[in-house]
């Protein structure tokens, strides 16, 4: 998985939103060693500095933990994934929302469209299975 | 903390113009720092001043607490604008000239650099095109071991998969001991790289901030806010 970094918004805000999916989604397994701090930066393509900062920040919400010899790991605590993966889905959700709304649609008809196209996307996966 | 580089009321005219005009400045070591400004802004009158290529008209300038001179430029790595290497030399000459110039060069780097970006140490350097030559004179630059980088224009010339390796070489290449000062008009090419950012016009700071300062403030990119601060 790569990094995607946007323009208008600052990057710490942002590596710290993408090492969170990273974790979510077992790029990063837990209890696993994380990748020293410079080949993250270069992997990400970004000042060696900020991505310090946003690991500090994971470190504090407690996703990181700092062994003093070692490295720097993943948590163990599956219960703090769960957290976070729903914080990160009730956000998508509530911009999605926003949006649906902004464009004219009712509670009602947002929900038969998800319906509708979830419908979709399942007879899409069975007949590529097919 | 020492700083890296300070300037206290610097100012350098040209005859009647001030190519610089009082400009104060604090830089500390550890930092990836883009000098931005339009044309004839004083980008490069300032590196040239770090290298003592230009004398103050007034003011001071410091790199780490000394006046330039012999000193300071053992720890002042300078990529010029323009080039300055012997022509009819081969790329292994000039790497073998500047090991033996500078003590903290490392000839090892040099070389895997050279390979990584497909140079060849015997050709001459009359052979290499614009771009390749840029290649060689940045290499010979980031291969010393040095306190303060100053790059002016570091990618203008070369294409846009060396100017991602290059990019990656200066971050590969950080440490908390030494900084590197950007000059370039290329800003989204760079401002992932950055920590601080100042903005020069007409010789005067504008702006001494952060990159995520400047986005968390504006919701802007520094290339976009360089192109509505310097409209023309």
């Amino acid at each position: 998985m790569s990094w995607d970094l946007k323009s208008d918004r600052p990057i710490y805000a942002q590596l710290i939103e993408q090492l969170e999916l990273k974790i979510c989604s077992g790029v990063y397994a837990l209890g696993s060693k994380l990748p020293s701090v410079r080949d993250l930066a270069e992997e990400a393509a970004v000042n060696p500095n900020t991505m310090q900062r946003a690991l500090v920040r994971l470190e504090e919400d407690g996703l990181l933990y700092t062994q003093r010899t070692s490295g720097r790991f993943i948590t163990e605590d599956a219960n703090m994934v769960i957290q976070i993966k729903d914080k990160i889905a009730r956000e998508q959700i509530r911009e999605f929302l926003e949006k649906m709304i902004n464009l004219g649609f009712s509670r009602k008809d947002i929900l038969s469209n998800i319906t509708k196209i979830l419908e979709e996307m399942r007879e899409n996966e069975y007949d590529s299975r097919v | 903390m020492n700083m890296i580089l300070e300037c206290k009321n610097l100012t350098k005219s040209y005859g009647k113009k001030k190519a610089l005009d009082n400009v104060s400045l604090n830089i500390a070591p550890g930092k990836i720092v883009g000098l931005l400004g339009p044309n004839g802004s004083g980008k490069s009158t300032l590196i040239k001043l770090c290298n003592e290529l230009l004398t103050p008209t007034s003011g001071e300038i410091l790199i780490g607490g000394k006046n330039p001179g012999i000193e300071t430029k053992k720890i002042v790595s300078y990529l010029p604008e323009r080039t300055y290497l012997n022509d009819w030399m081969k790329v292994s000459e000039i790497i073998y000239l500047f090991k033996d110039f500078y003590a903290d060069f490392d000839l090892e780097k040099a070389y895997d650099m050279l390979k990584r970006l497909n140079i060849n140490p015997t050709d001459k350097l009359k052979t290499l095109s614009k771009g390749t030559k840029e290649k060689v004179q940045l290499i010979l630059v980031m291969s010393r071991k040095a306190q303060l980088y100053l790059l002016d224009e570091p990618i203008g010339g070369v294409d846009p998969a060396a100017r991602d390796y290059i990019l990656n070489t200066i971050i590969g290449n950080y440490s908390e001991n030494s900084t590197v000062i950007i000059s370039t008009h290329l800003i989204s090419d760079i401002e992932k790289v950055l920590d601080d950012i100042i903005f020069l016009k007409e010789g005067q700071v504008v702006y001494t901030k952060t990159v995520d300062e400047i986005r968390d403030e504006t919701g802007k990119s520094v290339d976009a806010l360089f192109r509505e601060v310097f409209k023309c």
